[in-house]
């Protein structure tokens, strides 16, 4: 994965409005923060291979970056985003760091199906 | 001595800390080991240092990671159950005590070693022992393996107790040190440390490396 280069995430996303899309959303403490830190309050969610059609998206800030895809009933929403590739199956993922390299969050578009 | 040992772990390198040096210990007297690793670690927060893996790209290079670490143990039957990392809880747990339950018929391990349940901090690791155990008491008393089980939860010794098995794997512990490193995805952050550490004679991490302790699961 590379840094995020707004302006190209942003080209990827108006390429992207309209079509079926299969996403990848995920938020991550790990699964150790509440051991190593009892006072840690641990919260986290994924959601794989949920379908969505967003009508337009944005990205914004001034890195870490935020996203927001808006569809006809709702929104996705995704912080914390600092690197970012489109892979060689054409798939969008983002993803944000920590300092030590750890993922926070991934946020990840397909026109196919993630493999379970 | 073991006639066959049985090593189930929901994540590739739940090996490596607590248990690398007694599967040597194991595997160069001889005694066959079969590993089974229920996910690939998908789920992952480590990408590497630098980063070298990303959310998809990860299952891949883990599962090379864990070719590679059981070759270093000297463990030539590894089993791959292809489940999720993080789901093991959600997933159908009768499917899953059969599958094990399988796998224990066929390998009729003298000893088996997993997480003990509740005490073992991520609860795949904690649903992976309740599953081995509700596997073994299938069997009939009489005929059940041996089960070491690993607890790490804070506190746990006031509850269970000390463990009562304490292997002194000194013997090993370089080898041990090259499976930690075989998980470079998710070592690669913290091994150069850790060899510094270790070769200064660092207390917390000299004793991690050649020591490891298990507690006999009660069945």
């Amino acid at each position: 994965m590379k840094p995020i280069d707004p302006q190209l995430v942003q080209e990827k996303l108006t390429e992207l409005a309209g079509t079926s899309l299969y996403i990848h959303l995920e938020t991550t403490n790990g699964a150790y923060a509440s051991h190593k830190n009892q006072s840690f309050f641990s919260a986290g969610a994924f959601i794989r291979n949920a379908q969505l059609n967003f009508l337009q998206g944005k990205i914004t800030g001034k890195g870490p970056y935020r996203i927001g895809l808006e569809t006809e009933l709702g929104w996705l929403y995704a912080e914390g985003l600092t690197e970012w590739e489109t892979d060689e199956m054409d798939r969008v993922l983002l993803a944000g760091h920590d300092a030590d390299g750890k993922l926070a969050i991934a946020l990840e578009l397909s026109e196919k199906p993630f493999p379970k | 001595m073991e006639n066959h040992v049985l090593v189930i772990f929901p994540h590739p390198d739940d090996e490596a800390f607590g248990v690398a040096g007694t599967i040597l210990s194991h595997t160069r007297a001889g005694t066959p080991v079969t590993y089974v690793c229920l996910t690939l670690g998908e789920m992952g927060r480590n990408m590497g240092r630098p980063l070298i893996a990303n959310r998809e790209t990860l299952p891949e290079i883990r599962k090379r990671e864990l070719t590679e670490a059981c070759r270093l143990l000297g463990v030539e039957d590894l089993r791959r159950f292809g489940m999720r990392d993080k789901t093991v809880e959600f997933a159908d747990q009768e499917a899953l005590q059969s599958r094990l339950f399988d796998v224990i018929e066929e390998v009729n391990p003298s000893l088996i070693i997993t997480f003990y349940p509740g005490y073992a901090v991520h609860p795949d690791h904690d649903a992976t022992g309740a599953a081995v155990i509700q596997a073994v008491k299938r069997l009939p008393e009489g005929e059940r393996p041996k089960i070491h089980a690993i607890a790490f939860a804070q506190g746990c010794e006031d509850i269970i107790g000390e463990p009562d098995i304490v292997h002194d794997v000194s013997d090993f512990a370089d080898q041990k040190m090259k499976v930690i490193e075989a998980h470079a995805s998710q070592t690669s952050g913290v091994i150069d440390t850790m060899k510094k550490q270790f070769l200064e004679e660092d207390e917390t991490v000299r004793d991690r490396m050649i020591t490891e302790r298990f507690w006999t699961f009660p069945l």
